[in-house]
């Protein structure tokens, strides 16, 4: 130990003081490398300083020597010095994916429904870039399939629709949003009267129920007390106008009947939302998403397995 | 007399003095011009501090760790754009004390959640995310459907008006508030009315679909249905938030 440190000691210069009577610190000359690392790093930041926006000047700051990001706006050019906004207006304009994006975009936006439903190239690009769009906006409530949440999120895979089921429909749903609304008839009904509808709105889809039940619900159904039929129309099958369901074709989006084996859980299932009503908001998308995207959503929610 | 740094290794409390003025010097130097340049808040309209309803759905979602997962920070890239929306602005978050920038996304940002689903697809969402999204990771919450405690709000607005957010109590305070915001806006900062308002915007909103009781959930979907909506980026040309950097 003590021989190591004599012959050290020999070799190079300490810093010359000394802590606890004997601990000395070696002054050893730093490693050539890493020096001219450190002053490599040094020319960098200045380079850096003077190239891309770096310093505080006053109310401003100085924005480098070159002011080469160019893009369009309004049909006028704009050039700007670096910075990661102006990149991203560039990005989206001219970028590789915008322009390869921008020539399918174009051929969409021209094509009306029936033209890009018939043309396989342009639905190829409905799908693939449509499918993100579906992800990020509309899965979070109608499932990444779009089956949807019984008693909550319409089922978009099967071909039932309650506004239309179009692509102009489907359109016109996404641009402008919905409520669906249906009052509760807790008030209206009593317990027996609710039983007695329910028993009629299930023998419109074919269920084999107790006549006296049918008979007495077809009355309430239709007549003035309930008013049932003003949204359902007398024979159940709905209005598009009112986005009101169809009733006779054994299809469930609210009440969970098919998840029903006995006859007394469908019943109970119609008749909690005849009690309770529906109050479910499908939101705007106009100012979220641009026409174009909302075409493309359009035709991908169409071909989803029902379009009409 | 010559500099020696043995001084310096010697004075312990002169040592620590002086690593901290070198340690400052970066983040002084990155910071502080942010506090005088011109261009760090964008001008834009429409930006206001919170209602008292919405200042405590913040704080519900700040209690509940939220931004532990969920960032509220829209970077200006091409991916996020597309995903998410609109780059957020500085001018979006000047009210936020503390902000909610955030870097860890576990789940999506929420810059721009505001309006994008219904009130019910919230409730639905927060009590039993997997309920409505089967794949998702998200713990549910249901107990926020206690009732919510309001009577503080107005203390609440009184902590942030400290750090400068402009809730008003006086006449005087109210009027700067009307020429800025403009009535309607005006009238939810003020300190004075704010349990008022509270229930009035949750009786209104009737976030968590019910009407007759004012829940924890009320408060923080009144606060998630807000995020990222203030600002109509479609008053201004695409170029036009990139003049400000």
């Amino acid at each position: 130990m003590s021989e190591a440190k004599t012959k050290q000691q020999g070799a190079v210069q300490t810093t010359g003081h000394a802590w606890d009577g004997d601990i000395q610190e070696f002054n050893n000359p730093l490693p050539r490398w890493w020096l001219w690392g450190f002053y490599a790093s040094v020319v960098f930041a200045v380079l850096y300083w003077v190239i891309y926006p770096a310093w505080p000047v006053g109310k401003g700051y100085t924005t480098g020597l070159f002011n080469n990001i160019t893009y369009t706006v309004n049909g006028e050019e704009r050039s700007r010095h670096w910075n990661t906004r102006s990149l991203l207006v560039k990005d989206m304009q001219t970028g590789d994916e915008a322009l390869k994006t921008k020539e399918y975009m174009q051929k969409v936006a021209a094509a009306d429904y029936r033209q890009i439903l018939a043309d396989p190239d342009m639905m190829a690009f409905v799908r693939s870039v449509t499918k993100g769009l579906f992800g990020d906006n509309c899965a979070a409530c109608h499932g990444s399939g779009g089956a949807g949440v019984m008693g909550l999120f319409p089922n978009l895979a099967d071909d039932d629709w309650l506004w239309g089921g179009s692509v102009e429909d489907i359109q016109n749903t996404i641009t402008l949003g919905h409520t669906g609304y249906m009052p509760g008839f807790a008030r209206t009904f009593s317990d027996e009267q609710l039983d007695d509808v329910a028993h009629f709105v299930l023998s419109l889809s074919g269920h084999e129920v107790p006549a006296d039940k049918v008979a007495r619900g077809k009355q309430l159904f239709t007549g003035e007390g309930g008013g049932c039929y003003y949204c359902h129309t007398a024979a159940g099958t709905g209005m598009k106008s009112q986005g009101s369901a169809n009733l006779t074709d054994n299809i469930w989006t609210i009440a969970d009947v098919q998840g029903q084996t006995e006859l007394t859980g469908k019943v109970d299932a119609v008749k909690t939302v005849i009690r309770n009503g529906v109050n479910r908001v499908m939101p705007t998308w106009q100012g979220r998403l641009d026409e174009n995207q909302i075409k493309l959503l359009s035709v991908y929610v169409h071909e989803l397995g029902g379009g009409q | 007399m010559k500099f020696k740094h043995e001084s310096i290794e010697i004075n312990a409390g002169l040592l620590i003095a002086l690593t901290m003025v070198v340690i400052s010097i970066g983040g002084l130097v990155e910071i502080v011009p942010l506090y005088y340049i011109n261009d760090t808040i964008e001008q834009v309209d429409g930006v206001r501090p919170y209602t008292p309803l919405e200042l405590r759905g913040r704080d519900i979602y700040q209690r509940e760790g939220c931004y532990l997962c969920h960032s509220q920070m829209i970077r200006p890239f091409r991916d996020e754009m597309l995903r998410y929306g609109h780059y957020s602005l500085a001018a979006e978050s000047q009210y936020d004390h503390p902000f909610q920038w955030g870097s860890k996304r576990t789940g999506p940002d929420l810059a721009r959640v505001g309006e994008k689903y219904s009130n019910e697809w919230h409730v639905a969402h927060l009590s039993d995310p997997r309920a409505v999204v089967p794949e998702s990771i998200m713990p549910g919450y249901p107990w926020l459907m206690q009732p919510l405690e309001y009577a503080d709000v107005g203390d609440r607005m009184r902590a942030l008006k400290f750090t400068g957010v402009p809730y008003s109590e006086t006449q005087q305070e109210y009027d700067a508030n009307v020429t800025k915001f403009g009535q309607g806006v005006a009238d939810s900062l003020n300190i004075l009315r704010a349990e008022k308002n509270l229930v009035q915007q949750a009786q209104t909103g009737n976030y968590d679909g019910d009407r007759a009781r004012l829940t924890e959930m009320d408060a923080l979907v009144a606060y998630l249905q807000m995020l990222g909506t203030l600002v109509d980026f479609s008053k201004y040309d695409e170029g036009y938030f990139a003049e400000f950097r």
